[in-house]
């Protein structure tokens, strides 16, 4: 089941602790007890203080398959950028450039981030919009499907990119975040 | 030893930038453009602040770390302002060029 609340009140997102304290500790260059200590007390402190003002967002439930995605995402950017790079150099009559609409499962805000994040930086596609736009809705209503539009520098098969997006950047998703 | 994969490093990290670079002047509309910044750059970037990870780790005393930091942040803000500059173009209605496919899929915002 998908989880919007933590487990501890007194730390709202603990990866978000985590994160604050490894890049305390990455700024100052050191790992001295000193830091260590200040590291956790704004570790603490930030979050809790923040948590009020942020929207729940549903929480990372399998970290071991956000990892795995992570690396898996790692290597696309790679492979993305040698792709590009390719088609940049090459001749730009042969590129055939196009919008596509990719139906979205997810429905919160963070995963969705997430996901357009991911498709901006891998092959050739670049993330551009989220339909239906926020302003048309009403307060609190929820949409039945969500759309992500996106910019294909070289489109060759719709239906295959689509199938890509969906199976390799959005199903693990959808499994971290379980919704 | 050092000084070969530092420069090796640092050759691929400027090819790739350069590469950004000339899709940038290169493309022919707005949407095409974007493509060569936001991803060719990223790499080349984690490629020269690697280089200078392992040249500040080997000629100083002591690891230097504050270069993962750097490159996680262009991770995090390449993405997010290549969509509000997309994001704004659409509004904006530039042209793209002619033989752009499903253009019909851009919905109207008013």
């Amino acid at each position: 089941m998908m989880r919007l609340e933590a487990k501890f009140k007194w730390l709202p997102t603990p990866l978000r602790s985590l994160l604050l304290f490894m890049v305390w500790l990455l700024l100052n260059n050191s790992v001295s007890a000193g830091h260590i200590v200040l590291a956790t007390i704004l570790a603490i402190v930030i979050p809790w203080m923040t948590s009020p003002f942020r929207t729940k967002q549903p929480l990372l439930i399998k970290p071991g398959l956000a990892f795995r995605h992570l690396m898996l995402v790692l290597y696309d950017i790679i492979t993305a950028n040698v792709q590009v790079a390719i088609l940049i150099l090459g001749p730009n009559k042969k590129l055939t450039p196009g919008f596509v609409k990719v139906p979205l499962d997810l429905t919160h805000s963070m995963p969705i981030t997430i996901l357009a994040s991911t498709v901006s930086l891998t092959p050739g596609t670049v993330s551009a919009e989220v339909y239906p736009w926020q302003e048309s809705l009403m307060e609190g209503e929820e949409p039945e499907q969500r759309f992500l539009l996106i910019h294909v520098l070289n489109l060759t098969d719709e239906e295959a990119l689509i199938k890509t997006i969906k199976q390799r950047y959005e199903a693990p998703l959808k499994e971290i975040f379980q919704c | 030893m050092t000084e070969w994969i530092i420069s090796i490093l640092l050759l691929i990290g400027g090819t790739f930038v350069l590469v950004g670079s000339i899709g940038l002047v290169k493309m022919p509309d707005f949407f095409m453009r974007l493509h060569g910044p936001t991803k060719a750059t990223t790499l080349g970037m984690a490629s020269l602040l690697t280089a200078a990870m392992v040249f500040f780790s080997t000629t100083q005393a002591g690891l230097s770390v504050k270069e993962i930091l750097i490159s996680l942040f262009l991770l995090l803000t390449a993405p997010i302002s290549a969509y509000m500059m997309i994001k704004s173009a659409i509004h904006h209605k530039l042209d793209s060029i002619e033989r752009t496919q499903g253009k019909d899929n851009i919905e109207d915002d008013c």
